[in-house]
């Protein structure tokens, strides 16, 4: 029987997208906590890295209450698009990003953290706003970190099963992601597709921490 | 024209002591040097004044703006302070060349208005060939100019200089002194230098505030500081004079004089007004007002045996260092003459004992 690679493609077309989703939500929220001091933080702080530890199934039943058919939101976006967001590649692409941004802003706010401040401080005092600090001197500085929390973001919604299979289902040629078409294989005695997929996917999450490893300086220049 | 009061506390921390900086100053144009060792509260003096601390009370005036008042609750961004911050190590944007670092700081003007300006800025600090290069790939100098090219563009009302000589070889430092020279003579600007090297205070400070543990212990010029220090911390942070616990065996205001045991020695001292028979008091001796003699020779009056520990012979001046730390400076021929001899004494002239508060 020939090798299906459309989970792949899908895995990596949902990952990508996921990824870029992350960045959109992480990057600003990683400098709201990075440079803003307010009550509670911590528990906010605490809360944006819950999906790391949660069971990805906790993470999926929530995202369910909240996009699910029943919910307003699930509504709103069937009275839009004409079809529910539930059960979707869609779906797959909303639970990558929420299984993979936690990791994004825990990196990028460290990423961030770690420019010195003295340039920061030298653009402020020659009258930069601090959009243009952000934008133009802290971002450039922490570019290559930043870049290597986006690969791991990447790898991690390539990886990602249990959020994507409780909100994004199991469709074969439609919905079935990478790691969710091996869990099939193998229960269906499929060897040869399974064995193919477990190696690809292996290699590129490989190259992926490679290159995350590589971007990752000693070092931030000073 | 500066004026600034500033109160900030910080409690005690796992390994540091609870620190409170509480100073009160004002500078005209011209450099006012905030002196004082690591620690004293200089730099976070100067980070108050630029906006990036905020002190718990106080009033910060820069010409007609109120920059800081607690009591009226203003508390501008360093974005509109107009202060010329010179960081440590420059803080040049390592990914931006020279030019794309000038017009970062010349970022309100138009376009054609910008290029002109800061081309001529790199031309008047000497940078005009480098314009193009990443701050890595500057000399020290380059960088230096830069900075303060830089922080200029920007039209600051006040320059804040941070230990801008801190790590530099001597040829460097004495380009900064000229380049900081001439930059004040042509944006004539309060300018505050914080540093501990008493050279660099003296080499361009017109006043100077010498700080310890977070308040000001003494201000005036650099050279009346170096001349009369107010206590013997003072004349001890300085780190150029001799500081000899004394008593005060005798006093005579008729004749001018008076005489001091020093440890095992006795020797004779001018008049102190407002001191008593039996004072222990501080006495400051600076080290190029002494006399150094060979010990076999005839004793003479107001001379203390000394070990000597180390002796560097300079290009016209040698410079010794005796037991109990005592520092001596002679000039070098005269060195050369006794330097074989087996022991040496040290001879105080009476006019050269200064008392100092201990």
């Amino acid at each position: 029987m020939p090798i299906d690679w459309f989970p792949l493609w899908l895995s990596l077309r949902v990952a990508l997208i996921a990824t870029a989703g992350a960045a959109a939500v992480g990057i600003p929220a990683a400098y709201w906590l990075a440079n803003r001091e307010f009550k509670g933080k911590d528990i906010v702080d605490a809360a944006v890295t819950l999906p790391l530890v949660l069971p990805p199934t906790v993470v999926g039943y929530y995202l369910l209450v909240v996009l699910g058919r029943e919910s307003w939101f699930g509504r709103a976006y069937e009275s839009v698009f004409g079809e529910p967001l539930v059960f979707t590649w869609q779906a797959a692409v909303v639970a990558a990003v929420l299984h993979s941004a936690p990791l994004l802003v825990k990196s990028t706010r460290a990423a961030l953290e770690s420019v010195d401040h003295a340039y920061e401080r030298a653009a402020r005092t020659l009258g930069a706003p601090e959009w243009k600090v952000f934008l133009r001197v802290t971002l450039p500085l922490a570019r290559r970190p930043v870049m290597a929390a986006a690969a791991l973001a990447f790898a991690r919604s390539l990886g990602d099963f249990g959020v994507t299979i409780m909100v994004a289902g199991n469709i074969p040629g439609r919905t079935q992601t990478v790691a969710v078409a091996i869990y099939d294989a193998v229960e269906g005695g499929n060897g040869d597709t399974a064995r193919w997929l477990v190696i690809v996917v292996s290699a590129v999450s490989l190259a992926l921490l490679t290159l995350a490893n590589r971007l990752t300086p000693r070092r931030i220049p000073r | 024209m500066i004026a600034a009061r500033l109160r900030k506390a910080f409690p005690a921390g796992p390994d540091s002591p609870p620190f409170t900086l509480d100073v009160q100053f004002e500078a005209d144009a011209g450099v006012t040097v905030l002196f004082g060792p690591s620690g004293s509260g200089k730099t976070l003096t100067l980070d108050c004044i630029a906006g990036f601390e905020r002190p718990d009370d106080g009033q910060i005036l820069l010409d007609d703006a109120i920059l800081f008042d607690s009591a009226a609750r203003v508390f501008l961004p360093p974005q509109a302070r107009h202060c010329g911050y010179v960081f440590q190590n420059y803080a040049l944007f390592p990914h931006m060349t020279l030019r794309q670092n000038m017009e970062f700081a010349a970022a309100a003007l138009k376009k054609l208005e910008r290029h002109k300006r800061v081309t001529e800025m790199l031309e008047r600090f000497q940078l005009g060939d480098v314009g193009g290069r990443r701050p890595h790939e500057l000399s020290g100098g380059q960088k230096q100019r830069g900075s303060i090219a830089r922080a200029l563009l920007a039209r600051p009302r006040v320059l804040l200089l941070d230990e801008p000589a801190q790590g530099l070889d001597a040829a460097l430092r004495q380009e900064l002194y000229a380049i900081l020279r001439e930059v004040q003579s042509e944006f004539p600007l309060p300018a505050l230098l914080v540093t501990h090297n008493l050279e660099e205070a003296l080499e361009l400070g017109a006043q100077m505030h010498v700080f310890r543990e977070g308040r000001i212990v003494q201000s005036g010029t650099p050279q009346s500081v170096l001349d009369e220090p107010a206590s013997a911390d003072i004349a001890r942070l300085l780190g150029i004079y001799n500081l000899l616990p004394a008593e005060i065996l005798e006093l005579d205001p008729g004749r001018n004089t008076s005489r001091l045991r020093v440890g095992e020695w006795e020797i004779n001292g001018v008049y102190y007004p407002g001191q008593l028979k039996g004072d222990r008091v501080m006495l400051c001796v600076s080290p190029s007002q002494v006399l150094v003699t060979a010990s076999e020779g005839y004793p003479r009056a107001n001379t203390m045996g000394m070990e000597l520990r180390h002796a560097v012979a300079g290009p016209d001046r040698a410079r010794l260092l005796f037991g109990d730390g005592f520092r001596a400076e002679v000039d070098r021929k005269e060195w050369e003459a006794i330097s074989r001899a087996k022991g040496f004494a040290v001879e105080i002239p009476a006019a050269a004992l200064r008392l100092v508060k201990g």
